[in-house]
């Protein structure tokens, strides 16, 4: 993998009810997963946006165990997920299921990571499979902003890189 | 994962259909010539081994999207790219991209710790470090 692609995050729609996301790390695949799947270190860096902390983080890892994540903002907002694993097959495949505390989205999501290794870089892909068209695309709406057009530049960025 | 309040259901439709009409490599080259100025259905064909109702099925969905707009002239009903769904889409994107750069960056930097304990020889100490995991 060239160089500059290690780090870059790609996020991409894929048919009407997925999401997948890519990133490459420069780290054996048995510490990035390491990462993924204990409390102590998932802590520190699944927080979320900036003035967000995990207050929980709770892993049951094994197929029919559950997990348990809460963040909480300065202002003391909190929200919460968790969900259910299906499938573990440790350092290369975990498949869970999602679902926020506040209805973010109807129904849940399933979460397929997998993880693979060539040369010291692990890339991590996670596709997330929302139950309905509506809920890949319904709570994550952004408020309308009236008066928003995108430049052309912003348009073609678009169509090539979100949506490949 | 998202931290955005839902809109409302409007919203919701509007980027739903957004998506669907783009998860679809000839709408999304349909609507890439049409950033460089609108075009007929005929010019829009041209391109594609397609059949002009093949093309026209193409540009139902992306009109229905509110993607493209067509024009009233019976003849050539030229096709011409509207931006805002397609800025909003981007916009939910945006913000879902930036939030997940930020966990991943931490990560970088978490491995980073973590292959630097890794590479020192074990000794008791360091195991006692690794289960506690104070920050530095």
């Amino acid at each position: 993998m060239p160089t500059k692609d290690i780090g870059k995050l790609t996020i991409v729609a894929a048919g009407d009810r997925e999401l997948v996301m890519k990133r490459a790390f420069h780290a054996p695949r048995k510490l990035v997963y390491e990462a993924w799947t204990k409390p102590d270190l998932l802590k520190r860096w699944l927080t979320g946006p900036d003035g967000w902390t995990m207050t929980v983080c709770e892993i049951d890892l094994q197929v029919g165990g559950s997990y348990r994540y809460v963040w909480k903002n300065r202002d003391g907002n909190e929200m919460g997920m968790g969900g259910v694993y299906r499938e573990i097959v440790p350092q290369e495949r975990l498949v869970a299921t999602e679902k926020f505390d506040y209805a973010w989205y109807p129904g849940g999501a399933v979460l397929t990571t997998t993880l693979t290794e060539h040369g010291g870089i692990t890339t991590v892909e996670t596709t997330v499979t929302y139950d309905s068209k509506e809920a890949r695309d319904g709570v994550l709406a952004s408020p309308m902003e009236s008066g928003v057009t995108a430049g052309y530049d912003r348009l073609e960025k678009l169509l090539a890189t979100n949506f490949a | 994962m998202s931290y955005t309040i839902s809109g409302g259901s409007a919203e919701v439709q509007n980027l739903d259909t957004t998506f669907t009409a783009l998860a679809d490599p000839t709408r999304r080259a349909i609507l890439a010539r049409l950033v460089r100025g609108e075009a007929s259905v005929q010019e829009l064909a041209e391109p594609f081994a397609m059949s002009q109702p093949a093309i026209s099925k193409h540009l139902k969905v992306l009109e229905r999207a509110g993607l493209i707009s067509r024009g009233r002239d019976a003849q050539r009903r030229p096709c011409r790219l509207e931006a805002q769904p397609l800025a909003e889409a981007n916009e939910w994107l945006e913000r879902y991209r930036e939030v997940w750069e930020q966990n991943f960056s931490r990560l970088d930097v978490l491995l980073e710790e973590l292959k630097a304990e890794d590479a020192r020889p074990k000794t008791a100490t360091t195991r006692q470090r690794r289960k506690t995991h104070k920050r530095k």
